[in-house]
C-alpha cells in the first residue's frame, strides 16, 4: 500500500494527466468560474447596451450573440461544472471513498470541456459572428436562418454533453459502489442524495439534447427536414425536444444547489436537518415531474387545450414538494442557535430569493396568465432569481463552507460578508424591476425598448455592475485566502459540521479514506 | 385620420405617460384581459400570503433563536404531522386555484364564430396584415416599424411612441368579434398585444388562432415576443380599434387605394411620380439594410450596384424574387406593381446611379404576367 | 478476515456500462420514439393543424344537411417564393358529410423551372381530424417549368362528428420553395 501515499506530481503534468478527484474538482472549479466571469462579461456588455432606450454600443445582431453566449455560457460552461467540481471534491469525503469510481474518465469528463467552450468562444470571431438565436436556439431561426458557425456551436454542445454525460455516470457510479460500509442510502448527505438524482437526469436528457443539436445538424447540412414544415418537419418539434431536455435541465442546476443548502443550514443552526427524508422524497418527486412538464415553456405555440391543462396541472404540482423543501429548511433554522457566517449569509440570501423565484414560477404556470407573461422579462426576472439567486448564491455558500476544508487556511470574513452583502443589494436592484417593466409590456431579448421601460431598465444595468464588481471581491477574497489565510487545522473547522469530510484533516490530505472510516450517527440526525 | 387617433390615443395614454413607471400588469381594455389581470392579481396575493408566512417565521428565527443571545439549539428533527399538513394544505391551495385558471383558459379557445378574420404574418422584422372578406376583394399591407434611424441612433430627440409605432396599423371596429390567424413567413414570430391580451406565436407553415372583441375605442401597442433574428427588437404591432362606422369607412378608403393603385399601373407615370414614390418605397423596404444612402449595411451597396446599373428585367427579378440563402427578401408579393416600378426607378437613379431609365408600372406587369 | 472496504459488491464499470447504455439508448429514445411519437400525436390531436398526408378513402356515410360549416382557404407563401398561389374561393359553405371540391391556382413569374411544396394546416386545430382530403396537390411536390401556370384540385370531405361548437374552418396552404431538395421533380419536367 505504501506507494499510495505519493503525493501529487509536479508541474504542469499534475494537472493535465491527474486522476484525482481532488485535483480535477478543484480544476473543474476554476474553469467554471473562468467562465462565470467571462458570461457574466457578456451580462455586463448587454446591460451597459440597455443601460438607456437608443442603440448606444452595439448593433442589434451583436446584441442577440451575446445574450446567446451569456445564456450559454453561464448554463453549461459555469453553473454546471461549478458543481460537478464540488460534486468531485466532495462526494467521495462524504461517502468515505478514496477517490471517484473511474479518475481516468475523470480526467477525460474535465479536460474536454475547455476546448468545447474555446471553439464557442470562437465564434464570435467567425464570418456572420457567434451563434445569435438564444440559448434556446429554436428553429428555424437555429437552422435555416442561423450564421455559418452554428455548425460549431453544435459540435461544442455535442463535447460538453458528452463530458456531462461521463461526469455523471462516474458521480453515480461512485455513489452506488463506493460507499464505506455502514454507509447506507438513508445515511447518506443530502448533497449526495440531490448530486445522485441531478446525476440520473443527466443521463436521461443530455442525450436528448445531443439528439436535438443532431437532427439541427442533418436538417442543416444533409437536407433532412425534422424541423422544417416544407419537408413535412415541424419547428414545434425542436421546441417539444429541446424543452424535454430543457426543464429537466433547471432541475440538474437548482437540486444540487438544494443539497449544499442542506449541508450548511444545519451546520450552522447547530441543529439536525429537519425531514431528512422527506427532503429526499421531495428531490425525487421533483426530478419525476420535470419529465412531464416541459411544455408550460411552449404555452404561446398553440397547443390543443387539453394539452394546456395537463401541463399547466403537472407545473403547478411542483409547487408541492418545492414547498415541502423550503418549509423543512426554516424548520431547521427554527429554535436552534443561529450564527451568521458568510456561507449561512448566502444561504439565507438563497432561501428568501429562490421562493421569490419559486412565487413567480407558480404565477408562469397558470397557462392563461403566461399569455401576458410568456417571453417578457418577468420570465427574465424570475429565472435568474432562480438560477442567479438559486444557483449562484449556493455554490457560493459552498465555496465559503468548504474553502478552509480544502486549503487550510480561513477566509476574512468580513470581506465574505461585505461581498454577500453588495451581491444580495446588486442582484435585487438588477432583477427586482424586471419584473416590474416585464408586466408593463417588455418583451425579452430586445436591445433597445420603449421610453416608459427606460428608468427600471437603468436601475437594472446599475444593479448588474454593482453584482459584477461584488465578484471580483469574491475572487480577490478565495485568491488571498488560498495565498495568504490565516491557517485552520482544526478537523471541525465549523462548529456546528456534520459529516465525514470534517474528520478528515485539514487542509484534507491529497488522498482521503484509502481504509474505510467508521461511518457515524445517520445523516438525518447528523 | 391619424389626428382622431392621436387625440384619441393622447386621452387614452394619458395616465400612462404620467405614471411612467407602470409596475404592474395592464387589465387592459377587454374581458379575457380583465379575467387574466384578475387571476394574476389572486395568485400573486396568495403567495404574498405564503410568503408573509414563511418569511416571518423565518424572520423571528433568525431574531430570537441567535446564538449570539445565548439560544440553545434543540435537536428535533422529524415530525410526520407537519410534514403531512404542508404537503395537504399547498396541494388544496392549487386545486383552488386551479379553478379560474381552467375557466379563463377555456375563454381564450372560445370557437365561436367571428364577425372578421384577419390573417397575420410575421417577417422578418415586420408583420402582414390581410382582411379576409368572403368576397376575394382582399385588403392587405405591410405595417413596418415608423421610428426613424436618427431616433434609434441617437441623432434625434426620441418620440413619445418610440419603438412602438408603425406606418400602416391594424384598423379594427370595436364591439366585434375578431379572430386572428397567425402565421409566418420565414422564422417564428409572436404577435402580442398587452391591452388586448392576446399573445400568439407565428410559426412558418401552420397557422394559429386567437381572438379579440375590443369594447373601446383607442390605440393598442405592442411588439413581437419571440426572439426573430437581428432586428426582434423593431417589428412592433398597433392596433386601431375604431367605431363600426369609421372602420368601414378606412375599408372603403384602403379598396379604393388598391383601386387606384390598379388604375395607375395601366398608365405611365412622371419621373419625378416615380421618384417621389420610390424614395418612399426605399425608406420602408430597403433602407434597413442597405443604408439611407444606398451604401450597404446587411445588404450590399445600391450606390454603384452591378445588379441595379445593368439589366432592368436582372434588376427587377432580383427585387421580385429575393437572392435564396442571403437576407434578401422576394418583395415581388409585397409591392404593388407601381411601388415596384418606382422603387427600382428610384434605385437607378439615386446615390449617383444616374442610369436614367425609367420604369414603369406596365413593365412590371408585362414581366409578372410573363 | 479482510476488512470490508465498500458497501456495495458491484463493480463500478458495470454501473458504469450500465449507464452508458442508458445514455445511448436515450439517444436513440429522441429518434426513434420522440419524432414518431410527436407525428402520432399530431395526427390524433391536430397539433399545428396538422392533416393527413395521406389521401381519405371515404366511407359510405349520410350527408348532414341539417347543419353548415364554413370552410375558409387561405394561401400562404413561405420566404422567398415568388409564385402566385391563390385559391378559387375564400369561403365555402358545406354539409358536414358532403363531397367538396375547390381548385388553387399557382403561376410561376420566373423563367427557371421550380418545385414547390404546400403544407396544409387547419385552425382551430380540433377540427384538423375532422377534415379529410380525399385528393390534394399538397400529397405531392408541385413542379412548374418557368412561367408556366397550374391548377391544383382539392377534394375534401367534413366529417359527421365534427363538434358542434366549430362553425368556421380555416384551411391554409403554406408553399415552400424546395428546388434545391427535390432535384427528381425537377427531372420529371
Amino acid at each position: 500500500m505504501g506507494d499510495h501515499h505519493h503525493g501529487p506530481a509536479k508541474g504542469i503534468s499534475r494537472w493535465l494527466f491527474t486522476t484525482n478527484h481532488k485535483d480535477i474538482g478543484t480544476m473543474y472549479l476554476w474553469f467554471s468560474f473562468a467562465m462565470f466571469l467571462l458570461g457574466g462579461f457578456f451580462a455586463m456588455v448587454i446591460r451597459a447596451e440597455l443601460f438607456q432606450p437608443g442603440m448606444q454600443l452595439i448593433e442589434p445582431g451583436f446584441f442577440n450573440q451575446m445574450t446567446t453566449l451569456h445564456g450559454l455560457i453561464m448554463v453549461f460552461g459555469a453553473i454546471m461544472p461549478s458543481f460537478v467540481g464540488l460534486a468531485n471534491w466532495l462526494i467521495p469525503m462524504m461517502i468515505g471513498a478514496p477517490d471517484m469510481a473511474l479518475p481516468r474518465m475523470n480526467n477525460w469528463s474535465f479536460w474536454i470541456l475547455p476546448p468545447a467552450f474555446l471553439m464557442l468562444a470562437s465564434t464570435l470571431f467567425m464570418e456572420g459572428g457567434a451563434p445569435a438565436f438564444g440559448w434556446t436556439f429554436y428553429a428555424p431561426l437555429s437552422t435555416t436562418y442561423a450564421a455559418p458557425s452554428v455548425t460549431f456551436f453544435i459540435f461544442a454542445i455535442h463535447i460538453l454533453g458528452v463530458s456531462s454525460i461521463m461526469g455523471s455516470i462516474n458521480i453515480i457510479a461512485t455513489v452506488m459502489n463506493m460507499r464505506a460500509p455502514g454507509m447506507t442510502y438513508m445515511k447518506m448527505p443530502l448533497f449526495v442524495w440531490t448530486w445522485l438524482i441531478t446525476a440520473f437526469l443527466l443521463v436521461a436528457v443530455m442525450p436528448v439534447l445531443a439528439g436535438a443539436v443532431t437532427m439541427m445538424l442533418m436538417d442543416i447540412h444533409f437536407g433532412t427536414s425534422f424541423f422544417s414544415a416544407a419537408g413535412g418537419g415541424d419547428p414545434v418539434l425542436f421546441q417539444h425536444i429541446f424543452w424535454f431536455f430543457g426543464h429537466p435541465e433547471v432541475y440538474i442546476i437548482i437540486l444540487p444547489a438544494f443539497g449544499v443548502v442542506s449541508q450548511i443550514i444545519p451546520a450552522f443552526s447547530r441543529k439536525p436537518l429537519f425531514g431528512y427524508a422527506s427532503m429526499v422524497y421531495a428531490t425525487a418527486s421533483i426530478a419525476f415531474l420535470s419529465f412531464i412538464v416541459w411544455a408550460h415553456h411552449m404555452y404561446t405555440v398553440g397547443m390543443p387545450v387539453a394539452g394546456e391543462l395537463f401541463f399547466m396541472y403537472a407545473t403547478m404540482l411542483i409547487a408541492v414538494p418545492t414547498g415541502v423543501k423550503v418549509f423543512n429548511w426554516i424548520t431547521t433554522m427554527w429554535r436552534g442557535a443561529l450564527s451568521f457566517e458568510t456561507p449561512m449569509l448566502f444561504c439565507i440570501g438563497f432561501l428568501v430569493l429562490f421562493t421569490l423565484g419559486g412565487f413567480t414560477g407558480l404565477m408562469l404556470s397558470i397557462a392563461p396568465a403566461d399569455f401576458q407573461y410568456h417571453d417578457t422579462y418577468f420570465v427574465v426576472a424570475h429565472f435568474h432569481y432562480v438560477m442567479v439567486a438559486g444557483a449562484v448564491f449556493s455554490m457560493t455558500a459552498a465555496i465559503y463552507y468548504w474553502l478552509p476544508k480544502w486549503c487550510g487556511r480561513m477566509y476574512n470574513e468580513s470581506m465574505g460578508k461585505t461581498h454577500f452583502w453588495i451581491s444580495f443589494i446588486g442582484f435585487n436592484i438588477t432583477f427586482f424591476p424586471q419584473h416590474f417593466v416585464g408586466l408593463a409590456g417588455m418583451p425579452r431579448r430586445i436591445p433597445d425598448y420603449a421610453l416608459q421601460f427606460a428608468d427600471f431598465n437603468m436601475m437594472s444595468s446599475i444593479g448588474a455592475f454593482i453584482y459584477g464588481a461584488s465578484q471580483l471581491l469574491f475572487l480577490f477574497n478565495v485568491i488571498a485566502t488560498i495565498v495568504a489565510g490565516k491557517r485552520v487545522s482544526e478537523e471541525k473547522v465549523w462548529d456546528g459540521a456534520e459529516g465525514l469530510e470534517w474528520t478528515v484533516a485539514t487542509p484534507a490530505p491529497y488522498h482521503t479514506f484509502e481504509e474505510p472510516p467508521a461511518v457515524p450517527r445517520p445523516a438525518g440526525t447528523i | 385620420m391619424g389626428r382622431n387617433f392621436s387625440a384619441a390615443a393622447l386621452v387614452l395614454f394619458a395616465p400612462l405617460v404620467g405614471a411612467e413607471n407602470q409596475i404592474n400588469m395592464s387589465p387592459g381594455v377587454t374581458e379575457i384581459g380583465v379575467s387574466i389581470f384578475e387571476l394574476h392579481m389572486l395568485i400573486m396575493w396568495i403567495c404574498v400570503a405564503i410568503g408573509v408566512l414563511v418569511f416571518g417565521a423565518m424572520f423571528y428565527s433568525i431574531y430570537a433563536h441567535r446564538k449570539s443571545k445565548g439560544h440553545q439549539a434543540s435537536q428535533f428533527h422529524e415530525s410526520t404531522k407537519v410534514e403531512v399538513a404542508w404537503t395537504v394544505v399547498p396541494f388544496l391551495i392549487l386545486i383552488a386555484m386551479a379553478f379560474p385558471a381552467t375557466s379563463t383558459l377555456l375563454d381564450v379557445y372560445d370557437n365561436d364564430d367571428s364577425e372578421l378574420d384577419i390573417l397575420i404574418t410575421g417577417y422578418q422584422w415586420k408583420w402582414k396584415y390581410e382582411y379576409l372578406d368572403a368576397s376575394g376583394e382582399t385588403v392587405s399591407f405591410f405595417s413596418n416599424l415608423a421610428t426613424s434611424q436618427e431616433e434609434i441612433y441617437n441623432t434625434r430627440e426620441k418620440g413619445e411612441n418610440y419603438l412602438l409605432e408603425v406606418d400602416e396599423p391594424l384598423v379594427i371596429p370595436t364591439h366585434t368579434k375578431v379572430r386572428f390567424l397567425i402565421t409566418a413567413n420565414d422564422v417564428i414570430h409572436s404577435w402580442w398585444v398587452p391591452e388586448i391580451a392576446v399573445k400568439r406565436d407565428a410559426i412558418p407553415g401552420f397557422i394559429n388562432e386567437a381572438w379579440t372583441r375590443v369594447p373601446q375605442e383607442g390605440i393598442y401597442r405592442g411588439q413581437c415576443t419571440e426572439l426573430c433574428g437581428a432586428y426582434h427588437g423593431f417589428m412592433p404591432v398597433e392596433v386601431h380599434a375604431v367605431s363600426r362606422d369609421e372602420f368601414d369607412r378606412w375599408m372603403a378608403a384602403k379598396r379604393g387605394v388598391a383601386a387606384a393603385q390598379n388604375a395607375l399601373a395601366m398608365q405611365t407615370l412622371s419621373v419625378d411620380e416615380l421618384m417621389d414614390q420610390g424614395q418612399r418605397v426605399y425608406a420602408a423596404a430597403c433602407l434597413a439594410c442597405h443604408g439611407a444612402g444606398g451604401e450597404g449595411g446587411v445588404g450590399k451597396a445600391i450606390a454603384g450596384s452591378p445588379i441595379v446599373l445593368g439589366d432592368i428585367a436582372t434588376h427587377m427579378a432580383v427585387v421580385a424574387n429575393g437572392v435564396p440563402g442571403s437576407a434578401m427578401q422576394a418583395f415581388g408579393a409585397q409591392l404593388s406593381a407601381v411601388e415596384m416600378a418606382a422603387v427600382l426607378t428610384y434605385q437607378r437613379n439615386a446615390f449617383g446611379n444616374n442610369t436614367g431609365d425609367v420604369v414603369q408600372p406596365g413593365d412590371v406587369t408585362g414581366t409578372k404576367n410573363g | 478476515m479482510m476488512p470490508e472496504l465498500r458497501l456495495s459488491k458491484v463493480p463500478a464499470t458495470d454501473t458504469a456500462l450500465k449507464l452508458s447504455a442508458v445514455a445511448v439508448l436515450m439517444f436513440a429514445f429522441v429518434f426513434v420514439v420522440m419524432v414518431p411519437l410527436y407525428n402520432v400525436l399530431c395526427d390524433a390531436l391536430g397539433i399545428n393543424g396538422k392533416t393527413s398526408g395521406q389521401a381519405y378513402t371515404p366511407a359510405a356515410i349520410a350527408i348532414d344537411t341539417s347543419r353548415e360549416v364554413t370552410v375558409q382557404f387561405v394561401a400562404i407563401n413561405n420566404d422567398d417564393m415568388p409564385w402566385s398561389f391563390a385559391p378559387d374561393a375564400r369561403v365555402m359553405r358545406v354539409h358536414p358529410g358532403a363531397a367538396n371540391g375547390i381548385v388553387f391556382h399557382a403561376a410561376n413569374p420566373t423563367s427557371s423551372s421550380m418545385v414547390a411544396q404546400a403544407i396544409p394546416s387547419i385552425s382551430p386545430s380540433r377540427a384538423a381530424a375532422y377534415f379529410h382530403k380525399t385528393e390534394c396537390f399538397c400529397f405531392d411536390q408541385q413542379a412548374l417549368a418557368g412561367n408556366a401556370t397550374a391548377d391544383m384540385p382539392l377534394q375534401f370531405i367534413v366529417d359527421q362528428d365534427l363538434p358542434d361548437d366549430i362553425h368556421t374552418i380555416t384551411l391554409s396552404y403554406t408553399l415552400f420553395d424546395i428546388t434545391g431538395t427535390a432535384q427528381d421533380g425537377l427531372a420529371a419536367l
